[in-house]
């Protein structure tokens, strides 16, 4: 599966400087991920997973260690427009449709016209959403918002998705929904997907490869390569496979003293 | 029904005591006129008498109303005793000078967001600006035109300039800065240029604080223009009016002035918010 490393960090460390002295966000990080994977970074808040994310995104910057993405360092993956990326809230302009959110990185990009109206319905059926591009942000659920997100970071084809709790905000009726279309856009789409969650039987669900996270110095504790076929109906939670993938995260966990209140 | 109700009233109330400080206060000339005449005053006649005064300390309402509807309807709007005449020569100055004050205030803020020495250096001297009183600084701002030929119309708009920048400045500084950390990270995964994300997102984030600060500018800016008008003996505008009011003691006069002061910074302020309120609602941030 893996040929060549799409993300690959060796022993980075991270440390932000606050009024309160240096915090040690990611300690001796080590981590290849392969072309196609889904990797799931799970852990407590404070264990660092976003801070990585953010890192391969080149929102921050390492202070040790080396960590390239598609082989160039970060800063110039980002440039190249290796990466998209969906954050917490959808964050749609509230003064443009959704297809004029779409479009948004077309426009900064320099995309012309009509190769971005061609993106834009292109991206917008690949969530399913054809038909609403003319809507404004409000007249959509929060479901359907955060699905115009993933749309905007893919529009620009970029081959790794990097999300940071993209359906934490959200209920778990509509979460399970959202997650099996995610993995149904993975398949179609064939990108490496970093993904960032709070919640164990979302990560197992999804993942091909689940990164155990630690706080205290942000570390990670434990990487899970999953055993799951790649085509996971909802009811593949219930698999004794499932639960015992699910059994060792938490094992993970409680190596970090992550329960350790 | 239920919101004229509370403010008839206010303005009853308000009416009401007018007509009471005016007998109070032009009673005095009354007793005094009579006394030297040799005559005793019946309250009825107190009362008539203090409310129709031709120079009254305080004039009634009545007397101001009637003063005011005279200056509107009374003659043609091309004659000097016409009010609007008046108020046109003061709105033209006010709309140059808000013009000016909104340009400028906005290309501070601007300066200011994107210029960390402009952040450190604007805002001290702009708040220093409007501590000195503008009285003070008018007569200045109007003799140093004239020298060097600048007449009529622009200083009095420099003046209403010079009011309207700053509550533009400090709401534009706010509302440039007003995405959050997730929006402008957004742009930077883009790796979006100083200018997209200007007008991408910071322009269109500050449409509300754009506003807000307007109607604050656009009432400082009929100020500056009256202010301008006073002490450059200008024969035309609200100012020149209060002023001639003042000279011959024309008290109605001044208050009739001063009314239509506050109707056309009414009338400028709610022109504002109805631009205000159909161009946030086209942009989906209507409150």
């Amino acid at each position: 599966m893996t040929d060549k490393a799409v993300i690959e960090a060796k022993g980075v460390n991270l440390v932000f400087e606050t009024n309160d002295g240096p915090v040690q966000a990611l300690k001796d990080v080590n981590l290849t991920v392969g072309k196609g994977e889904f990797v799931s970074f799970i852990g407590p808040s404070g264990c660092g997973k976003t801070t990585l994310l953010r890192a391969i995104a080149a929102l921050e910057t390492p202070t040790g260690g080396t960590l390239t993405v598609n082989g160039m360092s970060p800063d110039a993956a980002r440039k190249a427009r290796a990466y998209g990326y969906v954050f917490q809230a959808a964050g749609l302009y509230p003064w443009r449709t959704i297809a004029g959110n779409v479009k948004l990185p077309l426009e900064i990009m320099g995309f012309s016209k009509t190769d971005q109206d061609e993106r834009v319905r292109k991206v917008l059926s690949l969530v399913e959403l054809d038909g609403f591009g003319a809507k404004f942000p409000w007249q959509l659920s929060g479901g359907m918002q955060q699905r115009a997100s993933i749309a905007r970071a893919l529009a620009f084809d970029a081959d790794i998705l990097l999300m940071d709790e993209p359906f934490g905000a959200l209920d778990e009726i509509v979460r399970d929904r959202l997650n099996e279309e995610l993995l149904k856009l993975w398949a179609q789409t064939e990108k490496t997907i970093g993904f960032v969650t709070h919640s164990i039987p979302e990560a197992v669900y999804l993942s091909t490869k689940i990164v155990v996270m630690s706080p205290r110095p942000g570390r990670i504790t434990d990487i899970i390569e999953s055993t799951l076929p790649r085509e996971r109906p909802l009811d593949i939670r219930d698999t004794p496979e499932f639960l015992a993938i699910s059994h060792r995260v938490r094992d993970g966990l409680r190596a970090g003293h992550s329960y350790d209140v | 029904m239920n919101r004229v109700l509370p403010i008839l009233t206010v303005v009853a109330v308000i009416v009401a005591l007018w007509y009471a400080a005016t007998v109070w206060m032009n009673a005095p000339w009354v007793r005094d006129q009579a006394a030297r005449a040799g005559q005793e005053v019946t309250t009825s006649q107190l009362v008539r008498e203090t409310l129709n005064q031709e120079r009254p300390v305080l004039p009634a309402p009545h007397q101001v109303i009637a003063e005011l509807w005279k200056g509107v309807s009374g003659q043609a709007v091309t004659s000097k005793r016409s009010l609007v005449y008046h108020a046109w020569i003061t709105v033209s100055a006010t709309l140059l000078g808000f013009a000016i004050g909104a340009g400028l205030g906005i290309l501070l803020a601007i300066g200011i967001v994107h210029n960390r020495a402009m952040d450190l250096s604007v805002m001290p001297w702009a708040i220093a600006s409007q501590t000195i009183p503008i009285l003070a600084i008018a007569p200045m701002i109007i003799v140093v035109l004239n020298s060097v030929g600048v007449q009529g119309l622009i200083p009095k708009a420099i003046i209403s300039a010079y009011l309207s920048f700053f509550p533009v400045v400090v709401g534009m500084v706010k509302g440039f800065r007003s995405p959050d950390r997730m929006q402008l990270d957004l742009l930077k995964t883009y790796s979006a240029s100083q200018s997209q994300t200007f007008w991408k997102l910071r322009w269109p984030s500050s449409a509300p604080y754009l506003f807000a600060s307007l109607k604050v500018a656009v009432a400082a800016s009929l100020v500056g223009a009256i202010v301008g008008e006073m002490p450059t003996g200008a024969v035309a505008g609200l100012g020149a009016r209060l002023l001639s009011g003042s000279y011959y003691g024309q008290t109605i006069q001044i208050w009739s002035t001063l009314f239509m002061a506050a109707l056309v910074a009414a009338a400028l302020v709610a022109i504002v918010g109805g631009i205000e309120r159909v161009t946030l609602k086209r942009m989906g941030m209507a409150r």
